[in-house]
């Protein structure tokens, strides 16, 4: 029998996908029968998409070319 | 090209441009440095929270890259090898910063300890039409920001520059179970934060058996 706690402590795997598959469908059951275990499921599932969904911003103005400027001055001292 | 051939391909790519690197060619640790300058910019950007010192770990980060290309082994991914060098950067900076207050990786944390949850509210389906992009973009990098940095740090390399657990791991020198375990503290306190942004208003379930 699945408690909430179970449900909690094996979360990380179970979106991760890396629970084994007896396990996983204990958990599928529990969440399909509570409510709460389902909303906690689903809002992660969904901060962890906004994340993933966050494009790279581009570089500001710059620093591109102060990079450039740092590694070419290091190389050049070096050689 | 799926996913994992691109992957592949990206990796094979990889290791030809530092093996050339290596050789004295420039231009292929340019070409490394083109394709990974936002990434490694944005991590630190995240673990230090301003735009001036991310820039000194980007510049610092690629230069000890570049002078230590040989110490690459070629056993791990060229960008997982960099983000660890990236990390221990930021990582010294944030030391640096907070000299009253040691901030450590291996700050002792109690692992065992239960996740919190208290705030379970389903989420408006269209954030998007409450807020602006600028605005979600905000609440997600505050909400980020306002995590410890041990937690921050795992949270960022796993789920948002996508490494797999055990890259993770690799990049911070942790175990796989710390990885795991400071990824699901930083994850359910991040649904927590965003669910006072993000709710559906009214339908609210307070507590949690």
């Amino acid at each position: 029998m699945v408690t909430c706690k179970d449900f909690l402590r094996e979360l990380g795997d179970y979106l991760d996908e890396s629970v084994d598959p007896q396990v996983r469908e204990e958990l599928s059951k529990h969440i399909n029968e509570c409510p709460n275990c389902w909303v906690v499921l689903n809002t992660t599932q969904k901060t962890i998409q906004v994340y993933k969904g966050m494009d790279p911003e581009p570089l500001p103005e710059g620093v591109h070319d102060r990079l450039i400027g740092a590694l070419e001055k290091k190389i050049k001292s070096q050689a | 090209m799926d996913g994992e051939q691109q992957y592949i391909k990206n990796v094979d790519a990889d290791a030809e441009l530092v093996d050339r690197a290596r050789a004295g060619d420039l231009a292929a640790f340019g070409e490394l440095v083109r394709r990974y300058e936002s990434r490694v910019y944005r991590t630190a950007r995240h673990i230090l929270g301003n735009d001036e010192d991310a820039e000194d770990v980007l510049q610092d980060a690629m230069l000890k890259a570049f002078q230590h290309l040989d110490s690459f082994q070629g056993q791990s991914k060229f960008y997982t090898w960099l983000v660890r060098i990236a990390v221990n950067e930021s990582l010294m900076k944030l030391r640096k910063r907070k000299t009253s207050r040691t901030v450590s990786l291996d700050e002792n944390i109690e692992t065992d300890e239960e996740p919190i949850v208290r705030e379970i509210a389903v989420w408006d389906d269209n954030p998007e039409q409450r807020y602006s992009q600028g605005e979600i973009r905000e609440i997600l990098d505050t909400a980020v920001a306002s995590l410890k940095p041990i937690f921050r740090t795992v949270f960022i390399l796993r789920d948002v520059e996508e490494l797999s657990t055990e890259e993770t791991a690799e990049a911070l020198g942790l175990s796989v179970a710390a990885v795991k375990s400071r990824l699901l503290r930083a994850r359910l306190q991040l649904r927590e934060k965003l669910t006072r942004a993000f709710k559906r208003k009214g339908d609210q379930i307070l507590g949690y058996v």
